[in-house]
């Protein structure tokens, strides 16, 4: 009982705060942000109040089986169904905005639905909404079975999880609303930041105790992964949104770090930011998942040391390769190139420790979809690792920066290796944690795979035309010296490939949307009754011990 | 680091690894060591090496009014589209103009060099369009280049500037480093206000801010809009820096620790 009475003190006094910093608001967008902030509190006192009944209402709700096991899988059910909306919402944007480029009246003629706000919408949907909750859940899975202990501070996990929803709500809501810092993927403004530090803190504090309290002896290498991820992530953030506010009640700041300094430190974080959120903790999910699904160990324990520490050493070096040919000197961009190129070893270090781990079990990848997304998700790692560092070679970059071939390059490592990956997760996480015999459907995991597969192929190779087309079409000189092209006829000429590049991303969302209602059944508990995806006939001339044959 | 060993001992390596694997404070503290030297090593020198802290001439900080419309530009999200950033090549130096500087961009909270070019790169755009081009443009991009995707800003020329108070604009900037003087922070809001003024008496802001352009700009001389401080801080845009004038091609020759 006293517990209740503090904890609801505590919402209490956060309430009131938050209703106090709303009324001293010298901007409008800051006053709507406290006031989530003040209905986030109250929802927390209200929960706090009615713990018991709120609970059972939710797993009713949710269809949350009673959680008797010996791991703390409460938060990974929410997770999970938090990385699905999240990535429909993310997917969605984004459909939307491509579409805004080939028919720019869908911007509206609004401020919020214009294609500068949506943008950073998209993006942090998908990188912090989608990929976040799916790292914070997965991690939380990965760290409780294998370090064989029940998660940290389980208070404070809580805290984790609901307080980085928050945080997508306030960057999501304050990106529409034109609050933002003007830093790509580091949008939020100063108070917003604030409140994602203490949030990863947390996250730290409870990672870390779930690792102290582990009743294995070694840590395994998913963990080394994560932890590296969330470190890194904490210095990154920190350095780059080192701001100084206007007013301690409004919303914009202005960085400490202005011009070229500026510049490195933000792709400094920017390069990281897929280094560390979208790489280091996406292979930690590998590292788990993979041999699960597969049933066989990790291919190779000494190539996961070796890559683990060149990767993260390596990475941090390749952030300049962001601002070839600009006012950065060029010693920066030769060094951020080099480096760039030295990382193509460590990322394929990791994609072969994955693929290899299927070493005696490749025929799952034409029955087991789940596995055979995996295979496409590494498959799409190595083949982004490989695109990365040729476009980091400045004589490539001149060509291909400012052009859409960045934004293929990117969607075929954001789509292809995180999506793919966390689909794959999602699939295998969801009918353990119902406690479901399997999922709905296996044909629809097959569906899925297929759209999303021919999706990011019309997207990527869409933008590898448009980036190319754009690059040399700049640079087309005529017979008389002079350039051929306006720039206004450069954009004329993407028209169709912005079309086919909607196409593809339509296709994508149409995939996760078959996963969103497969998981949604299965979350429900029901069986599709379908033919299974592969029927193994018995051929009898087949049917004998192998003979041996004799060495020639 | 494991990686770097020599050949003769492996087995021993790997136990050492071992200890790591088993210790979480270690393993955490050598994981953040490996992280931070990359950044340390690049980003460190930007901070006394000559040609990124040096000051060239005719570069000083932005006007409220050029800042407001600067924040405009921040919140509407225009980098996604538009660079600021002109590189060293001819069809670049042809298309735009001299080769973007660092100097140029010392006073710039936050950076605003963009990484993709959906639209023309602007670091130049000052001067090259009338006022009245950048409003019709902002108002419906289509009425005047017909292939244009960029969405309609029809809105900022019905909002009047509420730019706050400029007065703690400028001090905020003052705080993070930008050389703002007293009076330049003291008047301010009057400054914000006379230079969209073409009726006030501008020689006293043309002291505190050289080269700054002073007239109406949206056309509607009775208001100050956020479209005239978007298109005062369009066309102020590198039109402080002689780039061409001998003085500033001797400096570039003389820079050190490119």
């Amino acid at each position: 009982m006293e517990s209740v009475v503090s904890r609801s003190g505590w919402w209490l006094a956060a309430l009131f705060a938050s209703i106090f910093a709303m009324a001293a608001a010298v901007d409008w967008g800051f006053a709507v942000h406290m006031g989530i902030f003040a209905l986030a509190a109250l929802i927390g006192l209200v929960v706090s109040l009615r713990t018991t009944d709120f609970q059972a209402a939710a797993r009713g709700l949710l269809k949350v089986p009673q959680d008797e096991g010996r791991y703390d899988d409460d938060l990974i059910r929410y997770g999970m169904i938090a990385t699905v909306f999240w990535g429909m919402a993310g997917f969605l944007v984004g459909l939307i905005i491509a579409l805004q480029l080939g028919f720019p009246a869908l911007n509206l003629g609004l401020e919020w639905t214009s294609f500068g706000r949506l943008r950073p919408l998209h993006t942090s949907a998908v990188i912090f909404a989608f990929g976040g909750s799916a790292l914070i859940s997965t991690s939380f899975y990965v760290v409780q079975r294998t370090c064989r202990a029940r998660l940290a501070f389980p208070g404070l996990a809580r805290f984790v999880f609901w307080g980085y929803q928050l945080f997508i709500v306030l960057a999501a809501t304050g990106y529409l609303m034109g609050i933002t810092q003007g830093k790509e993927y580091a949008e939020p403004e100063w108070y917003v930041d604030l409140w994602l530090t203490i949030v990863w803190v947390a996250y730290l504090a409870v990672f870390v105790g779930t690792i102290v309290k582990r009743t294995e002896p070694h840590i395994y290498v998913a963990n080394w992964f994560y932890l590296s991820f969330i470190l890194t992530v904490a210095m990154l953030h920190l350095v780059n949104n080192a701001n100084v506010p206007v007013s301690l009640f409004g919303s914009k700041s202005y960085p400490l770090w202005s011009g070229v300094q500026g510049a490195l430190v933000q792709w400094w974080y920017g390069h990281n930011a897929v280094g560390f959120f979208l790489t280091a903790g996406f292979l930690a999910m590998m590292y788990y998942f993979v041999p699960k699904q597969a049933q066989r160990p990790v291919y190779s324990y000494r190539l996961s040391i070796l890559h683990f520490w060149s990767l993260i050493f390596l990475y941090i070096w390749a952030g300049p390769h962001h601002l070839h040919y600009t006012a950065l000197p060029d010693w920066a961009q030769t060094l951020g190139m080099v480096f760039s190129v030295m990382l193509w070893m460590p990322s394929w270090g990791g994609m072969i420790n994955g693929l290899m781990t299927l070493n005696g079990a490749w025929d799952k990848v034409r029955t087991d979809p789940i596995i055979r997304m995996m295979v496409l998700a590494l498959a799409f790692y190595g083949m982004s690792t490989f695109e990365g560092p040729m476009m980091s070679v400045k004589s490539v970059n001149s060509l291909s920066h400012y052009t859409d071939w960045t934004i293929g390059h990117v969607h075929s490592g954001a789509l292809g290796w995180n999506g793919m990956i966390t689909f794959a997760c999602v699939y295998y996480l969801v009918p353990r944690l119902w406690g479901r015999e399997r999922l709905y459907s296996l044909r629809m995991v097959n569906w899925h795979f297929w759209l999303a597969t021919l999706g990011i192929v019309f997207y990527a190779s869409s933008m590898w035309v448009a980036g190319i087309t754009q690059g040399l079409m700049w640079r087309e000189y005529g017979a008389d010296g002079y350039l051929v092209n306006s720039f206004a006829e450069t954009v004329a000429a993407l028209h169709p490939m912005y079309l086919l590049r909607a196409f593809g991303g339509g296709m994508f969302l149409v995939g996760a949307g078959i996963m969103t209602f497969n998981v949604w059944m299965t979350i429900l508990g029901k069986l599709r009754d379908e033919a299974p995806l592969y029927h193994p006939v018995h051929n009898a001339d087949a049917d004998h011990p192998l003979t041996a044959v004799p060495a020639e | 680091m494991t990686a770097q060993a020599p050949e003769a001992a492996p087995k021993e390596d790997w136990r050492r690894h071992k200890k790591m694997e088993r210790n979480v404070a270690l393993f955490g503290l050598a994981a953040f060591a490996a992280v931070t030297i990359g950044g340390i090593v690049e980003i460190a020198p930007l901070f006394w090496i000559d040609n990124t802290i040096e000051k060239v001439d005719g570069m000083r900080p932005y006007t409220p009014l050029e800042q407001a419309g600067r924040d405009i530009y921040v919140r509407e999200g225009c980098y996604v589209c538009h660079s600021q950033m002109i590189r060293p090549f001819r069809d670049e130096v042809e298309r735009y103009g001299h080769y973007s500087l660092a100097a140029e961009s010392m006073y710039d909270r936050p950076f605003q060099w963009g990484s993709k070019r959906t639209g023309p790169d602007l670091a130049r755009v000052g001067g090259r369009y009338s006022d009245e081009w950048h409003v019709q443009h902002l108002k419906d991009p289509r009425a005047v280049v017909p292939e244009s995707v960029m969405p309609t800003y029809a809105f900022l020329a019905n909002r009047e500037l509420d730019a706050g108070d400029a007065s703690a604009t400028l001090t905020a900037l003052y705080r993070a480093g930008t050389p703002y003087t007293k009076d330049q922070i003291a008047k301010a809001n009057e400054d914000l206000k006379l230079q969209g003024d073409p009726m006030g008496d501008t020689a006293d802001l043309n002291k505190r801010y050289p080269k700054a352009q002073v007239r109406d700009f949206d056309g509607q001389p009775d208001k100050l809009t956020e479209m005239d401080a978007l298109v005062a801080y369009l066309q102020m845009l590198g039109t402080l820096v002689d780039v061409n004038a001998a003085a500033a091609q001797e400096d570039l020759a003389k820079e050190k620790g490119r």
